[in-house]
């Protein structure tokens, strides 16, 4: 009995050993003392040095914001000419791009899937210049005055660029500035500097970004790891770090080259998971795919903009329509809109390069891209980034089939503008003139879509997306990523079916064949039994 | 004369057992991972499934060892003799209780059919899952351009492969339990792969030449 026991004893017991070992080795570790360091780095933040409301210099009575600016570059010698090589004074850079060549482009030039584009409107989208007074192409760009330093170095938050102004402040009334009380309170760029543009871009907060939005000056741990008010409450510039003014950190909607980026590894670094398993999926997956679940977790964001029932009226009169959270589902000035909450990110490959339609460029893909990520499985530097697909319908030249500029905003009426004179004719004919494209006067409407890689509202790790979010056979987040295989998402029909078959057939085959042997032992026994 | 022999040893025991939870397991969590049903979750199959597969290779490099220290390697060297009556048996003789066609001693542990097979697990099928497994597990490395030497492009074949090697394993671990109970009784064959010792025809001259592994009854 002790020769039978010992050997069972093992094959019993040697599994539950491997079992015990896997549960032991299994790492429960979260890269704490990282995480511990980065705080560390990010808490030991030099304190302002100096206190502007002590300067003699600021003491004064500004009339125009132009003479704040000089007050400015009076002791900070050069640091115009540092703005005024940068993205947010050019609106444009030179990028090359594959069939196009080296090319300057930029909001300065671009189309869009929102408000498609600032040419012949300048008047209404530069109040989010970082100068003053580029209001049509005579804008000089060369002038240091016309640099706006407060509107990002403001710490007041009290500083209002003009509706319609072109980037000035409001030049009189009770939202003129208070410079005294500002120049006395200047610093580093708060969230709220650089929120006054980015939460707002498209007119009005999110439209645009969805991962970018007041809610952010004062949020959940849910809402932004990073940014919380109950954790680091860390500003934009901790990632988006700068040096001589130049931003690290580009907008990837309208940026073509992939260089001078803010990237989570700036800080975490390649490999930050305790799991060798999650750091793998570095190579083809970004971070943003896991560790942003949904974007607009706070207020609603634009999904859908359709331009081409904009104009109608009631009683004559323009009007608007709101959901129940207020959002405008209709604008006469702008057409119908669809927005959203929580919403699942779509993925697309991406290497960091990117192309763009321009106004002069031929369609011949519909739904007109406005603007293409490129990268592919295949493609050793591109990865999975979660993007919000922002769908839309905008004006076409029906002959020359290309994307059309109508001029949106004026401030006079009987200027062509669309969003004064309600006449898609005529504010088609006024911005291609501007522009300076041809334009056929025949035109209709296309639907377009941009694709924006979102970064942001960065969730809890308990929130990330789970493995089997991806990895499942129905309702993949990566449905749409068909170009590889996917384990768990993908299979080989024929095996899967050869397969089973094989399989059930072994044991169709073994149940009948057992049957037969109970069979013919009965039949033999009762043989037997009736000798 | 029917004896009483000490056919399995004990390493061969507990590493038939210990293959034999390790297939079933990864068959569980591998078809998990392929979406076939759910049960433990997507990541802890992911990761006990890897965790088994080590397991596995590690038993495997024992087995190895112990099939050509001890010569049992020759036990699956596959013979055309007999193989025909073999399978007659399982169509027909089976059913009328004729006699095994051949017969089971140490030396000759397997029937023609049992070595052919074995022997396909041993050196394809065995051999294909470990190397579409290891595969599966570092295809992404070359990927990140860290070993250049094993570029792999795509998992897709990997991941069909060891699909197609699965389907197989989980249709012989059909068969084969299925043909444990074809045995003198039901049960007899599992028996004696737990305690080693099994009631065996044996042959006179054999028995005699070879006493030192037999034990009279």
């Amino acid at each position: 009995m002790r020769r039978k026991l010992i050997p069972f004893l093992i094959i019993v017991i040697v599994p539950q050993i491997f079992l015990a070992i896997a549960i032991l080795s299994k790492s429960d570790g979260d890269g704490a003392t990282q995480i511990e360091e980065l705080k560390q780095r990010v808490l030991s933040k030099p304190q302002k040095a100096v206190d502007h409301g002590q300067f003699a210099e600021l003491h004064k009575d500004f009339k125009t914001p132009q003479e704040v600016t000089a007050a400015c570059l009076a002791c900070h010698t050069g640091r115009a000419k540092e703005v005024m090589s940068t993205h947010h004074w050019l609106w444009e850079r030179e990028s090359f791009i594959e069939g196009r060549g080296v090319v300057s482009l930029g909001k300065k030039n671009l189309l869009n899937n929102y408000c498609t584009g600032i040419r012949s409107s300048e008047g209404s989208c530069n109040k989010c210049h970082a100068g003053f007074g580029w209001g049509d192409k005579s804008f000089d760009f060369t002038n240091e005055l016309n640099v706006d330093c407060i509107v990002c170095h403001d710490n007041t938050e009290t500083y209002e660029k003009a509706s319609g102004g072109s980037g000035y402040p409001y030049m009189e009334g009770p939202l003129k500035p208070d410079y005294k009380h500002i120049t006395a309170n200047i610093g580093k760029p708060t969230k709220y500097n650089c929120g006054y543009c980015h939460f707002y871009s498209a007119g009005g907060n999110n439209i645009k970004h969805g991962h970018l939005e007041e809610a952010l000056l004062d949020c959940s741990r849910d809402v932004d790891v990073h940014m919380t008010t109950e954790g680091m409450d860390m500003s934009c510039t901790d990632c988006h770090e700068t040096k001589n003014h130049v931003m690290n950190g580009r907008y990837y909607g309208t940026a073509s080259n992939d260089y001078n980026r803010a990237t989570c590894e700036q800080c975490h670094g390649d490999f930050p998971h305790e799991k060798s398993i999650l750091n793998e999926h570095s190579i083809k997956v970004t971070c943003q795919a896991c560790h942003i679940p949904v974007y607009a977790k706070v207020n609603s964001t634009k999904m859908y903009w359709d331009w081409s029932t904009a104009t109608g009226m009631r009683d004559g009169q323009p009007y608007e329509e709101t959901d129940s959270l207020g959002n405008k589902t209709y604008q006469s000035i702008k057409g119908t809109a669809q927005w959203a909450n929580n919403v699942k990110p779509e993925y697309a490959w991406f290497n960091g390069q990117a192309n763009h339609t321009l106004i002069t460029d031929s369609l011949t893909e519909f739904p007109v891209k406005i603007n293409t990520l490129y990268g592919e499985y295949n493609d050793p530097t591109a990865k999975i980034w979660p993007v919000k697909i922002h769908r839309g319908k905008q004006p076409m030249d029906k002959n020359y089939k290309r994307l059309l500029q109508a001029k949106l905003w004026d401030d006079e009426k009987n200027k062509g503008a669309l969003w004064v004179d309600f006449n898609w004719e005529e504010a088609l004919k006024e911005g291609m003139e501007y522009i300076e494209v041809p334009y056929s006067g025949e035109w209709e409407f296309v639907e377009t879509e941009m694709y924006l890689p979102i970064s942001h509202m960065v969730s809890p790790k308990e929130s990330t997306v789970s493995c089997n979010e991806c990895h499942t056979r129905e309702n993949s987040r990566l449905a749409g990523l068909t170009d590889f295989y996917l384990p768990g998402r993908d299979r080989n029909k024929t095996v899967d079916l050869a397969g089973t078959l094989i399989i059930v057939l072994s044991m169709l085959g073994v149940m009948g064949h057992g049957a037969l042997r109970v069979l013919a032992s009965k039949k033999r026994k009762e043989q037997q039994q009736n000798l | 004369m029917a004896t009483k022999t000490y056919i399995y040893k004990i390493f061969e025991r507990f590493w038939h057992w210990t293959q034999a939870f390790l297939i079933l397991f990864l068959a569980l969590t591998g078809f998990e991972i392929h979406s076939s049903f759910s049960l433990m979750g997507f990541e802890s199959a992911v990761y006990w499934h890897n965790f088994a597969s080590w397991a596995l290779i590690v038993l495997i490099i024992f087995a190895i060892f112990w099939h050509f220290t001890t010569g049992e390697w020759r036990q699956y060297i596959p013979t055309k003799a007999f193989i025909r009556d073999q399978i007659r048996y399982y169509i027909t003789g089976i059913f009328k209780n004729a006699p095994h066609p051949t017969k089971k001693s140490v030396y000759n542990k397997f029937n023609p059919l049992q070595r052919i097979i074995y022997l396909g697990l041993k050196v394809l099928v065995i051999p294909v899952q470990v190397v579409t497994g290891i595969l599966y597990m570092f295809y992404r490395y070359p990927q990140g351009g860290k070993i250049e030497i094993i570029n792999v492009d795509g998992l897709e074949i990997i991941a069909i492969v060891h699909t197609i090697g699965a389907f197989a394993l989980v249709a012989f671990v059909i068969a084969h339990v299925y043909l444990t109970t074809t045995g003198k009784t039901p049960l007899e064959s599992i028996k004696a792969m737990i305690t080693g010792w099994e009631e065996l025809e044996h042959d006179e001259e054999e028995s005699l030449s070879n006493g030192a592994n037999a034990e009279r009854k």
